[in-house]
């Protein structure tokens, strides 16, 4: 009898890991600790915990005389950051973003539109690969690609010059804001530099949204006489519309931040990323490039909040 | 029968996708020519001529090389750094429930959700403030800590396809947790962790803007490039090294497409 009962629960593991194992079993939340435990030590201390010092550095204010930093709690870097200099740099990086993300979302729309309703097996995959690609790869050698194009001497100016269409290229320069010496001093460089980088991170989003659209769908509202720009405005472009929030976070925050673009390719006018590289670099005031950071994490925090909001971290 | 079209794209739809994929691929491709061509001082195109000398130039030139080093010894450790940090934090999350869970999920994603400078800046100042001398080891450290949201994601999804009966089943007949994982969870999740480690060892490749941040008077390769972008020196090495940048990240990322595609085609049939 005894031993029929016994049986019933097995012997205890002899081994080490064996009896590690069973107490893991029988304290699954020390296991979670465990296994948490790493990860969340390295972030919350290394990331976290040097943001945080960042932006309490932002409170601070440096000493104009001695060039130190003043470790007392004020709000004048703030107040200096809201200058008439800084304000302008901030509209100049938002605007330019906003223009990136919009553009970005008209050339990656027919992509994804082909790639999620279109292909099939292997031409499928071949659209993933072709997107993918890059994407992911490097991102110097993207902007230095562009560098050769936008060169005077490069490739632009000569296509230009072959279709006869130098003088049309000659204007768009002479333009006061968008123009320049050549197209790769001018904002118009800069903004297509950024395009070109950033557009790939929108398309996949948008092919996740658009594949979960039924195909009848468009087929019924064609059926009920709908011309495919109505299609278009009523039915696919309300559903697409939370894939393309949830790709406009990436290109709105990466080009939000990003300094090298605009340093390589671009005007003297500064952007915010080149702002807090100058401000914590050459002049050394780590207080203002804190709060010029926050700029950013203040318009990111609003933006995901609004996307949330409207359901596009489903698209992701 | 007006759904018969609807297997038919539209021509002015094909031509726009057309275009734009050229429009991401062609600068690229630009790429390739220029490693070849004659001219040495200017970015003149047509190229005046094609010659493969660069090569031998490049391979000759010390600074290239010590920068290539560089890159992969970090990359690597980064990789393995977020490898395992990655896959805990993944395990824990896909097999466990406790509070918190969004939390540590938007904690992950966060370093490269918010801009790259401001992770860099932040890394920076930190390290100055507690005075840690600006090594290989501070370039790891902010590497390892974007890498791991890249493993985490190809693990949390391979996790979520991990039947929980096979994982019962493996406790029934007597395994212990650790044999579990080695023989059953550790088969099934190995190509997605393959996956994330490339993909992570590629993005660290790449890595500039951090990097910027938390190197001392050591270049990584991206660094390097980007010197050359400012003030060049000798633009045909450049182009050299660019095209081999190129080529360095496409093959991780075709064979991390290689190694996760057959799951997507089982789960990603309209997600």
């Amino acid at each position: 009898m005894t031993i029929v009962a016994e049986s019933f629960v097995l012997p205890e593991r002899r081994s080490t890991t064996g009896r590690l194992s069973d107490f893991f079993w029988r304290h699954p939340h020390v296991l979670l600790t465990v296994l948490l435990g790493p990860p969340l030590l390295w972030l919350g201390i290394v990331y976290l915990g040097s943001l945080f010092a960042l932006l309490l550095q932002s409170f601070f204010s440096i000493d104009e005389f001695s060039g130190l930093i003043n470790y007392e709690f004020t709000l004048a870097t703030y107040r200096q950051l809201l200058s008439e200099a800084n304000l302008d740099i901030i509209l100049r990086t938002v605007s330019m973003a906003a223009l990136v993300t919009l553009v970005s979302a008209f050339i990656a729309f027919p992509i994804a539109y082909y790639a999620a309703r279109y292909a099939r097996g292997k031409w499928k995959a071949l659209f993933y690969l072709a997107v993918m690609l890059p994407l992911w790869s490097s991102y110097l050698v993207k902007v230095y690609a562009w560098k050769l194009i936008l060169a005077k001497e490069g490739i632009l100016t000569w296509l230009f010059e072959k279709l006869n269409l130098l003088w049309l290229l000659d204007a768009w320069l002479a333009l006061p804001v968008v123009g320049g010496n050549s197209l790769s001093v001018s904002y118009t460089g800069t903004f297509i530099v950024f395009v070109y980088v950033w557009m790939p991170f929108m398309i996949l989003p948008i092919q996740a949204a658009l594949e979960r659209v039924p195909a009848n769908l468009i087929e019924a509202s064609s059926d009920l006489g709908g011309t495919p720009a109505q299609t278009f405005r009523h039915v696919l472009f309300p559903l697409a519309l939370p894939g393309i929030v949830a790709g406009s976070i990436f290109t709105f925050s990466l080009t939000l931040g990003d300094y090298i673009i605009p340093q390589i390719v671009g005007s003297s006018r500064l952007f915010i990323g080149q702002a807090v590289y100058a401000q914590q670099g050459t002049a050394g005031n780590i207080p203002l490039a804190a709060a010029f950071t926050v700029v950013p994490i203040v318009i990111m925090g609003a933006y995901l909040w609004m996307a949330k909001r409207m359901g596009a971290f489903d698209a992701l | 029968m007006r759904s018969d079209k609807s297997n038919h794209a539209p021509l002015g739809l094909k031509i726009a996708a057309a275009a734009g994929l050229a429009f991401m691929h062609l600068p690229i491709l630009l790429i390739f020519l220029y490693a070849f061509t004659t001219e040495e001082k200017t970015y003149q195109f047509p190229p005046p001529g094609l010659t493969t000398q660069w090569f031998a130039v490049a391979w000759s030139r010390p600074d290239v090389w010590a920068a290539l080093t560089l890159s992969v010894k970090v990359a690597a450790i980064a990789t393995a750094a977020a490898l395992v940090l990655g896959t805990l934090c993944a395990a824990a999350v896909s097999q466990t429930r406790f509070f918190g869970r969004e939390t540590v999920s938007l904690l992950v994603i966060l370093p490269i959700a918010l801009p790259g400078i401001i992770t860099g800046i932040a890394l920076r100042s930190a390290f100055s403030m507690a005075d840690i001398p600006f090594s290989f080891w501070t370039i790891v450290l902010g590497h390892a800590t974007f890498c791991i949201v890249v493993v985490y994601n190809n693990a949390v999804a391979r996790f979520r396809r991990i039947s929980g009966s096979l994982i019962e089943a493996s406790m029934d007949l007597g395994a212990d947790g650790f044999q579990t994982f080695r023989y059953v969870i550790l088969p099934n999740i190995g190509t997605a962790l393959l996956a994330g480690g490339m993909l992570a060892f590629a993005l660290s490749f790449d890595e500039v803007i951090v990097t910027t941040f938390t190197a001392g008077q050591q270049s990584t390769l991206p660094i390097w490039m980007l010197e050359e972008l400012i003030r060049p020196r000798q633009r045909p090495v450049t182009n050299v090294v660019a095209m081999i940048v190129v080529i360095g990240t496409f093959l991780p990322i075709l064979g991390a497409y290689y190694l996760t595609r057959d799951g997507d085609q089982i789960a990603g049939a309209g997600k």
